[in-house]
């Protein structure tokens, strides 16, 4: 997949539609996998995962605008930390009770502050209301200026590398064997002596941070951050993206990505499609939950190799 | 001898059924000590209130001289209680090693979970505690491939591994075959020289073998209280047993 995804800018040199189309599809990923580590490797159902993902986009648009500031060591870190803090604050009131959360509470939290967050910013003139923020300024590295094109789309592979190679230390550690634990029974955990709450604050928090990152290179990327950029809609996309890839398992939701928007992309241009669109893709997540959970890497990848081992093959590998 | 766990007037109701109500239960150090009585008794409900899986309404609970009343199930797991449930409840898509991993790793700090640093280390104690319990030539396999009596050996390996000072068990021979059932009396013998131990049990020549002393519960109370000898001999526990057994 990697070798695909190093020559494709230059495959598709001569359409630089494709390009941003494959730029996106890149960065839609990173919020894909955020929601994975939610949801498939913690059982965490967040059905807000785009709030922490417009916010950060908002966050560096703001301060590109106001500040004129726009390095990427300053603004690539600040939308991480927003992301980080906004999830963490969430963290705290729907995860971090006495009693276990149910995972409806935890989804309709998740997307009421979606929503709100949505509906709030369409209304404040600060942040350019509903027509949200446009011309946002470009992303810099040194003088150097990332614009459209191949340069930005090698950044958001090689952000997107970092972000699977970092989720992926995480849920093959032995804090991954956790988390797993987590996910099919969270009560028992509790009598091992883990604190649950804590590691699921944790990673929705980290989740968050990657959103986060996600939302601030989309808005570079666009030059544009609007309110449905937080809202249940985007919210809604990342879990079709995962739960259509395959859930659990870090890459199934970067296919779920590419396939969902290159889909989208062809169809978009068909105006009797393009209106029935959405609803089409509300019955395409509807098919996916009812006859093949665990998404499209389901039918090639068994349930032991997407969960993996975490003891013993390393033991016979060493 | 020392009292390790001391139980005080302690109630739990669910609505109007009062399933613990008033007990007075104190385990020894070094101890195995066997709760038994018909179903319904409350035996389990008071396994799970000592455990943190029910909060009781009213009374105290003092473990290795600390009140854990209000503590939470990970509070009272890091104390020292372990407990394996009357279902069994291991992690069916875990292999039988990362089950038991999970549980042997358990109290390390975030940051040493990440690197794996333990995962080297922990390894000979994890196989060797398999092997205590016939389960080291299935340590690949799911645990929900294993069969049932399997998965309580497992079960209890796991509760095991958290090294407690008190093991509480909840009918770890429910469902097994006669001679599962002797092959896990033969594996429980020698915990005796790590923790004490708090069994619930419907086979009473299994827990007569095994225990020291015996609690006998009866419609949430308890009924009566002592050696094996004693309770054989109890006319109360008699009168209980052959008017309701």
């Amino acid at each position: 997949m990697l070798v695909l995804a190093l020559i494709t800018p230059f495959a598709l040199s001569g359409r630089t539609d494709l390009v941003t189309l494959a730029t996106n599809v890149l960065i839609l990923s990173m919020l894909a996998i955020s929601f994975d580590l939610c949801w498939g490797m913690s059982g965490i159902m967040s059905f807000g995962q785009a709030l922490f993902f417009g916010v950060a986009g908002y966050a560096i648009a703001l301060v590109g605008r106001d500040l004129e500031f726009s390095h990427i060591w300053g603004t690539l870190p600040l939308a991480m930390l927003v992301g980080l803090v906004l999830a963490g604050l969430f963290a705290v009131f729907l995860l971090l009770g006495r009693k276990t959360p149910t995972v409806i509470f935890v989804a309709l939290g998740t997307l009421t502050g979606s929503y709100a967050a949505e509906r709030l910013v369409s209304g404040w003139q600060y942040v350019g209301a509903g027509n949200g923020l446009s011309s946002v300024k470009l992303l810099q590295l040194g003088s150097y200026e990332f614009v459209e094109g191949i340069e930005f789309y090698f950044l958001a592979l090689i952000t997107l590398c970092a972000v699977y190679l970092g989720a992926r230390q995480i849920t093959r550690s032995q804090l991954g064997l956790v988390l797993a634990g987590m996910r099919q029974n969270e009560e028992r955990l509790a009598f091992f002596g883990y604190r649950v709450q804590l590691f699921k604050a944790l990673i929705f928090s980290i989740a968050g941070m990657i959103a986060g990152l996600a939302g601030a290179l989309y808005s570079y990327h666009q030059g544009f951050i609007g309110p449905g950029n937080m809202g249940p809609g985007l919210s809604t996309t990342a879990v079709l993206y995962c739960l259509f890839g395959g859930a659990g398992t870090l890459i199934g939701p970067v296919i779920g990505t590419a396939m969902v928007e290159v889909i989208t992309y062809t169809l978009a241009d068909l105006q009797s499609v393009k209106q029935f669109w959405p609803v089409i893709l509300g019955l395409v997540l509807l098919a996916v939950v009812m006859f093949q959970p665990k998404g499209i890497l389901g039918l090639i990848v068994s349930d032991r190799e997407r969960i993996g081992s975490f003891g013993l093959r390393q033991r016979k590998d060493d | 001898m020392a009292t390790l766990l001391d139980v005080q007037n302690l109630e739990k109701s669910f609505g109007v059924l009062r399933a613990v109500d008033h007990i007075d239960f104190a385990v020894e150090v070094g101890t195995f000590h066997g709760l038994i009585g018909p179903n319904g008794s409350g035996k389990s409900t008071l396994l799970k209130a000592i455990a943190g899986a029910h909060f009781a309404d009213a009374g105290s609970i003092t473990f290795d001289g600390r009140d854990i009343t209000r503590a939470t199930p990970w509070e009272r797991a890091r104390a020292g209680l372990s407990l394996k449930f009357q279902i069994t409840a291991v992690l069916p898509e875990l292999s039988v090693y990362d089950n038991v991993l999970l549980v042997t790793q358990a109290g390390q700090d975030l940051w040493s979970l990440l690197r794996s640093r333990t995962r080297r280390r922990l390894d000979a104690e994890i196989m060797d505690l398999l092997a205590r319990f016939r389960l080291a030539d299935q340590a690949e396999r799911l645990a929900r491939e294993l069969s049932h009596g399997q998965q309580q050996w497992l079960e209890i390996a796991m509760a095991l591994a958290l090294k407690p000072k008190l093991l509480l068990l909840d009918e770890p021979t429910g469902g097994m075959s006669p001679e599962e059932r002797r092959v896990t009396g033969e594996l429980l013998a020698p915990i005796r020289a790590q923790c004490s131990l708090v069994i619930v049990e419907h086979d009473l020549d299994f827990i007569r073998d095994i225990c020291d002393r015996l609690t006998v519960l009866d419609q949430g109370r308890v009924l009566d209280d002592g050696t094996v000898e004693q309770i054989q001999s109890s006319a109360k526990v008699q009168q209980v047993y052959t008017s309701r057994v």
